[in-house]
């Protein structure tokens, strides 16, 4: 079930920035950090669903642009005292190609949405 | 006897394959007859030495690492200056120009091809590579000529090395690299940026976010042209961009080839009969561009080839820059987050830069700067998964220091009285313990103020520090004297406003470092901070970091609720006409805009926009004459006006003009927060200018001028400043208020917070009472206007680049 989608270059994101990706049926936020480590997570803020995709990012975690959550880019959970989850997804770097896989986690990867647009 | 022996081809003379080969003649010499093919006209030789040869420090014979003798030793057939140009596998040969060679085991060892950027021009006499011994004369001989220019798009490892060797032989070099720092896979960005502080030192010119466009020239080259319009003469041009692969052969013959040659764990591929190594291999999903790896891989594709069982397991590698004098370091991962402990060491009077990351308690990644002494310990504990929970506190002191005793004062502890400690002011340790048990002194001010020591340097206030916390033990709290701009530094936000200029800092890594900052990167809170400070302190010079910006700057709207945005086109002095206002209703309808608001601020807001419409939104309205009105913006906001004498039966002077021509001159300045004014005609002020950053209230026989009013959370009236007669006088006081807020307000410090902090009377004394000092702030406010006078809109929408990054990626393909 390791199937991954290209979704374009590391140069398409900004370093210790994200950008938004529509795919698997779904907003998913790319985040590219201050060293160059790629995370996927749903674009959806656990608060209020604010875009993850337009905060700031800082180390390891990003802060939503709308409330200041500060969301662990690693564990998809939100820091401090405030309680929330946000999904996660397989994203990986082949030579300077960024890939997209499935959904980590307990749920099954949504299989059936993977059907590609074609170019 | 000969006759038994298996016959084996190996194709490429390369590093891996000299290895592979010295490690299969010594378990089974007799085993296989070898037949070497090279493309190059010579033999195996250290490929990685070719950049000291380059800047000339090694010759080629120095180099070499297999002579005749070696290979008439073995008996190996060397078949150097032939390529290979295809395999039967079939009929077990490989073809070459001079006929068919028959295998039993093929071994292929070609290495990788240099990367050309696939950009015009790229094919034109002169641009060059760096690869093999043949590049190196090339670039040579280049060099032979006075005053050859040579342009080195890359700046990793390899580029590098090239610059420093092409200068090293007296050619004038610019280094063009994409990312914003070099060296990016290997460094953090401060090590990359005393990197670049260093090479710029020697006079190898380096420009990073650089995008080549076109390389220009007839037949020959002549200069590099970048997509920021930027042209760099060159005589040569070395592509240094990345390497690919050399996988040809095997794609042609249908074996198994993803980016490299796919190979199993004993080298094998998809044919039995044909192993690969070395950097056209691909292992696991990854292809390799560093010895040691290959090194390994010759060792299992040895034994693979005499039966025996042997697995390639990836290892960690860690690089060095091969530049004489620069000392890099870099190994395993240095990112941050989940789990892991950064560990920082700046000390910016020596140049070095140190950084450990650790996970587990253990090193996961170490960068090095300027003292590498110490990069093969930190390596090995990071390759033994050694746990470092014991000499955590001092392993970044290195391994002599970290080795001591677990006592963090021991080394204090140790001296004697006589030792220097201050080396400014001259004073030794026993100076500083009398005075702290004599005067009762508890901090460090107490320390300076007696004994003068950390007084004027300040680099030993470590030392002080500790003096005192082991004087006083638990009663010293060594409670900082000023508070500082975050958990990242010591230092308080005027402190560094300071430093930047004092020590001439232009970027924010470089501000980092020299303040020796605790932080890899900074936080969300100094990161936009520093981003001012800079820009205040260097204008038409820093380079704005979007980054550093919180997300209504870096797109140049509020973002709203619901992930939207507003954008608020600027309304000089709160006039409009009929051609805007048919431009607003058109982009309402046209992008669907679902509310349309006049704003406390006299203009029109267009809220619900969709990101990806934001740049034609803009390009729409700039087509009508109306720009971004940075409602956005820790800048200026509006300048709001009433009527005045133009139509208003109380008038006294034309306030609605007033009202234009400043914010005509202001607008597009960056402060340390919002700034608003406003100008009412009359005291009947309908402007509302008495609770504006700056106000003014026209009367008679001028104009009042009000400062530091604030509506918002905590309502402030302004203070009266002074009373002035002529527009001019106005447009100067205004413009050298606005500076002095510029320039000394703290970041997110409005104008009513700040004067309160520093009192009404410091500002009267800077703007009314000092004339050569107003004039002199007023003329840097306008120096600044000169380069921060740019519409965003038009920017932002005006870039194809740019455009593309407000919409969002789709996915292509299925891998
Ligand atoms: C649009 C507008 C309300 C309106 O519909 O009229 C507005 C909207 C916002 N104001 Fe305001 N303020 C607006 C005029 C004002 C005014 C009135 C004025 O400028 O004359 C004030 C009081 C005057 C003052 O600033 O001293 C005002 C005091 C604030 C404050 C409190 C500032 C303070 O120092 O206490 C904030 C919060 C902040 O900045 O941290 C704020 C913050 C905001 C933000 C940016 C909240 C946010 O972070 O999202 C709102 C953005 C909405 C958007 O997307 O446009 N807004 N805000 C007005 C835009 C004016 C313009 O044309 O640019
Ligand atoms: C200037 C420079 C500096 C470097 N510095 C370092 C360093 O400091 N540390 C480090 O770890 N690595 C360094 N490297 C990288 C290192 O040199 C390579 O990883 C290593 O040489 C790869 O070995 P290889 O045997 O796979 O390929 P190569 O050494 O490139 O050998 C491949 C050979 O195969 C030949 N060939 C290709 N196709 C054919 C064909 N069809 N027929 C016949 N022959 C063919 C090529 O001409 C080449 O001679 C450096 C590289 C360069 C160029
Ligand atoms: S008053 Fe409050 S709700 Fe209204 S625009 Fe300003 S910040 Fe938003
Ligand atoms: S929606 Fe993200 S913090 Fe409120």
């Amino acid at each position: 079930m390791s199937k991954s989608v290209y979704i374009g270059e590391l140069e398409d994101i900004p370093r210790r920035g994200a950008r938004k990706v529509e795919a698997l049926g779904c907003d998913i936020a790319i985040f590219r950090t201050g060293e160059d480590e790629l995370f996927a997570l749903e674009d959806r803020c656990p608060h209020k669903q604010g875009p993850l995709s337009d905060g700031i990012v800082q180390g390891r975690g990003v802060a939503c642009p709308l409330h200041n959550w500060i969301i662990d880019l690693g564990s998809g959970l939100a820091r401090g005292p405030d309680e929330g989850c946000v999904k996660r997804f397989a994203v990986e770097l082949r030579g300077s190609a960024v890939y997209l896989g499935p959904l980590i986690g307990n749920e099954a990867a949504p299989e059936a949405s993977l059907a590609v647009e074609a170019e | 006897m000969s006759t038994q022996k298996q016959k084996l081809v190996v194709v490429g003379a390369g590093m891996a394959s000299g290895r592979m080969l010295e490690h299969l003649f010594e378990v089974a010499p007799e085993a296989y007859d070898v037949t070497l093919f090279g493309a190059e006209p010579r033999g195996n030789y250290n490929r990685i030495m070719l950049s000291p040869v380059l800047s000339g420090e090694k010759t080629f014979e120095e180099i070499v690492t297999h002579d005749e003798d070696w290979y008439r030793t073995h008996g190996v057939t060397c078949r150097f200056g032939e390529s290979v140009t295809g395999i039967d596998r079939k009929a077990k040969q490989v073809h070459t120009a001079a006929g068919e060679t028959a295998y039993d085991k093929l071994v292929l060892a070609t290495g990788s091809a240099p990367f050309i950027i696939p950009i015009a021009g790229k094919e034109l006499d002169g641009v060059l590579v760096f690869r093999d011994l043949d590049d190196v004369d090339a670039m040579s001989k280049a060099a032979e000529k006075p005053g050859a220019r040579a342009v080195v798009i890359g700046g990793g490892l390899l580029g590098l090395e090239a610059a420093a060797g092409l200068q090293a032989r007296g050619m004038e070099v610019t280094v063009l690299h994409l990312m914003d720092h070099l060296l990016d896979r290997q460094l953090d960005a401060s090590a990359g940026h005393l990197l670049q502080r260093e090479l710029e030192r020697r006079g190898i010119k380096v420009h990073c976010k650089a995008q080549s466009k076109a390389i220009l020239g007839e037949g020959h080259v002549e200069a590099v042209l970048l997509e920021d319009g930027t042209v760099y003469p060159a005589d040569i041009v070395v592509m240094a961009a990345g390497i690919r692969p050399e996988a040809r052969l095997a794609v042609d013959a249908g074996l198994h080839v993803e980016r490299g040659v796919v190979v199993d764990d004993a080298m094998m591929t998809s044919d039995p009969d044909i192993l690969a190594l070395g950097e056209c291999a691909e292992h696991n999903e990854v292809c390799y561009g560093l010895v040691a790896p290959l090194y390994d891989m010759a060792r299992v594709a040895a034994k693979t080839l005499t039966g025996e069982e042997a697995a390639f397991k990836p290892v960690e590698t860690s690089t060095k820059l091969k530049v004489t004098g620069v000392d890099v370091f870099s190994a395993g991962d240095f990112s941050t987050g989940d789990g892991t402990e950064d560990i920082v060491y700046r000390d910016a009077a020596r140049g070095i830069y140190k950084r450990l990351v650790l996970k587990d308690d253990k090193v996961a990644g170490a960068v090095l700067y300027g003292d590498t002494a110490d990069g093969a310990w930190y390596f090995q504990l990071l390759k033994e998964r050694e746990v470092v929970r014991d000499i955590r506190d001092r392993m970044i002191f290195g391994q002599a220091l970290a080795g001591a005793d677990t006592d963090p004062f021991s080394a204090v502890a140790a001296l004697p009285d006589t030792a220097e400690i201050c080396g400014c002011n001259g004073v030794c340790k026993g100076a500083i313990t009398t005075a702290i048990t004599e005067h009762g002194l508890t901090d460090i001010d107490g320390v300076k103020q007696y004994t003068k020591a950390s007084a004027s340097c300040g680099s030993c206030s470590g030392l002080v520090e500790q003096l005192l916390a082991m004087s006083l033990g638990d009663d010293y709290s060594g409670a900082p004297a000023v508070k500082p701009m975050c958990g990242c530094t010591h230092h308080g936000h005027d402190e560094v406003r300071k430093l930047i200029l004092a020590h001439g800092l232009k970027t924010i890594p470089e501000v980092m470092q020299a303040l020796e900052w605790e932080t890899p990167d900074g936080c969300s809170s100094c990161r936009p901070a520093l981003n001012y400070y800079l820009l205040c302190a260097w204008p038409g010079e820093y380079v704005d970091d979007a980054q550093s910006r919180f997300v209504n700057e870096r797109h140049h709207a509020n973002i709203q609720k619901d992930g939207t945005f507003s954008v608020v086109p600027r309304m000089w002095g709160g006039l409009t006409n009929p051609n805007e206002l048919r431009a607003i209703a058109d982009v309402a309808d046209k992008y669907q805009i679902p509310t349309v608001k006049v704003t406390g601020g006299q203009r029109i807001d267009l809220l619900g926009a969709r990101k990806e419409h934001l740049p034609d939104i803009w390009s729409d309205l700039n087509s009508a004459g109306l720009v971004s009105g940075h409602a956005y913006g820790k800048a200026l906001r509006t300048v709001k006006t009433c009527v005045g004498s133009e139509w208003c039966r109380f008038g006294t002077q034309d306030s609605t003009g007033m009202g234009v021509t400043l914010e005509k001159l202001t607008w597009g300045s960056w402060m340390p927060h919002k700034f608003k004014m406003a100008v009412s005609g009359c005291p009947r002020n309908c402007a509302e200018a008495t609770i504006k950053d700056f106000g003014i209230v026209a009367v008679d026989s001028g104009w009042e001028l009000h400062v530091g009013g604030n509506g918002g959370i905590k309502v402030r009236v302004t203070d009266f400043l002074c009373k002035v007669e002529s527009e001019e006088e106005v447009i100067e006081y205004c413009t050298a208020f606005i500076q002095l807020y510029r320039e000394e307000a703290r970041y997110l410090e409005r104008t009513a917070p700040w004067i309160e902090r520093v009192g009404l009377d410091h500002v009267k004394e800077k703007i009314a009472d000092d004339a050569e000092g107003r004039a002199a702030l007023s003329e840097r406010f306008f120096l600044s206007q000169k380069y921060a006078q740019r519409d965003p809109w038009a920017e932002q929408a005006g870039d194809p680049g740019t455009r593309r990054s407000y919409s969002p990626l789709r996915q292509k393909v299925i891998a």
